[in-house]
């Protein structure tokens, strides 16, 4: 059965205060999940209020002030500071957004909650275990699979509207926002491959070049790995690249549909 | 810590090649509950809250008893194929995930009988 309620070693306890600097005028404070295995114990909420005059606009910002001038053990995965890379996908304000793209004033909380993605095994403060969802993502073989030989002189060419079938596909980073927002795959995600899988599988299934559509359906045509999706749209409202998971998810149900016949 | 690589429990067992029969079931019997559940609407406001001895008589008639009892069976096929979804979604012991799917085919197929005998007897006998 599902767990309603956090086991007793994973209940967040208040934390240590990191206020202001007394000079500082216009403030904004962040509550931020925090854990370290090698500390044990349960995980805790730090708060950290930082001065916005010498801060950059976007929460990352933000926490790599706090990094940097108040609390250097604090731990989180950021890289590119564009939303390109996904590293800084985490819980912000309630919602599954990438840190680097999420404006600090776009925030609602009056004190901001900053948490892990969810439901993911946590392996120290915001960084949680992703090894599952690359699995998984392997685990679709996600590469151009062909059965005819390559042209000799160039590459494989596609119709521009062939390629524009691949528009709200391709600029997936793999973040992990939807997945981890979208309780069937928090109940099942064990064996549900997830919104940004299942994307990933279709941005293959609708690929012109591709020659393994039919195998590609039939790995998918599971009662788990595809259809415990109840088109909740978690994953569309919290996508941070605007794309629609549920939508790639529904095309595939269709054409699981198209080839048996009704 | 398991020693298992990633990928082997990303794969599981494998597909079960099978969903999409349910999935499509699940649509077919939803599209032909709309108009079935407006017409029992419909019926209900009409006759059987307006005057019992009135239904009755109403579901002598051959159509009457012909929808009520499409109604029956479909609605009880659909509240089945639903709650085997709830079922997979929440309940992950083996044991008690089978044994309340079991239950679940066994009692709506009397709840689907009770209701077509229900209606045959009054059909019958009006």
């Amino acid at each position: 059965m599902p767990q309603f309620r956090l086991p007793k070693n994973s209940r967040i306890v208040p934390g240590k205060d990191h206020p202001a600097p007394s000079a500082a005028k216009r403030t904004r404070t962040f509550r931020i999940y925090r854990w370290n295995p090698d500390e044990g114990g349960q995980p805790r909420m730090d708060r950290y209020t930082v001065d916005l005059e010498s801060c950059g606009p976007m929460v990352l910002d933000a926490l790599i002030k706090i990094k940097n001038e108040i609390d250097p053990t604090l731990t989180f995965r950021r890289s590119c500071r564009e939303g390109i890379c996904g590293s800084c996908a985490m819980n912000i304000d309630g919602t599954n957004t990438l840190a680097c793209t999420k404006a600090i004033d776009d925030c609602r909380s009056k004190e901001i909650p900053i948490y892990p993605l969810p439901h993911l095994p946590v392996i120290k403060d915001l960084v949680p275990d992703l090894t599952h969802f690359y699995a998984q993502y392997a685990s679709i073989r996600p590469w151009i699979r062909t059965q005819s030989a390559p042209p000799p002189d160039r590459e494989r060419l596609q119709s521009k509207e062939d390629r524009a079938k691949l528009d709200g596909l391709y600029e997936c980073i793999l973040c992990a926002c939807c997945s981890t927002s979208c309780p069937s795959y928090w109940w099942n995600g064990d064996r549900y491959l997830g919104p940004a899988i299942l994307l990933q599988a279709y941005r293959w299934i609708v690929d012109s070049r591709d020659e393994d559509t039919g195998a590609r359906l039939d790995e998918l045509e599971d009662p788990f790995r595809l259809y415990r999706c109840h088109t909740i749209m978690n994953c569309a409202r919290t996508c941070p690249k605007g794309l629609n998971p549920a939508q790639a998810i529904a095309e595939i149900k269709k054409l699981l549909v198209q080839r048996r016949g009704t | 810590m398991s020693l298992r690589h990633p990928i082997a429990r990303a794969r599981g067992l494998g597909s079960a090649k099978d969903g999409v029969s349910h999935w499509w079931r699940q649509r077919l019997s939803a599209i032909f509950l709309v108009p079935l559940t407006l017409w029992l609407l419909w019926w209900l406001g009409a006759f059987a809250l307006a005057d019992p001895q009135l239904a009755r008589e109403r579901l002598a008639q051959p159509l009457d008893a012909l929808l009520m009892i499409a109604f029956v069976l479909v609605a009880a096929w659909h509240a089945q194929l639903g709650l085997q979804v709830i079922v997979e979604d929440y309940v992950h012991r083996r044991g008690l995930e089978y044994a309340l799917q079991i239950a679940l085919r066994a009692v709506f197929f009397l709840v689907a009988a009770v209701g077509v005998l229900a209606v045959l007897r009054i059909a019958l006998t009006a």
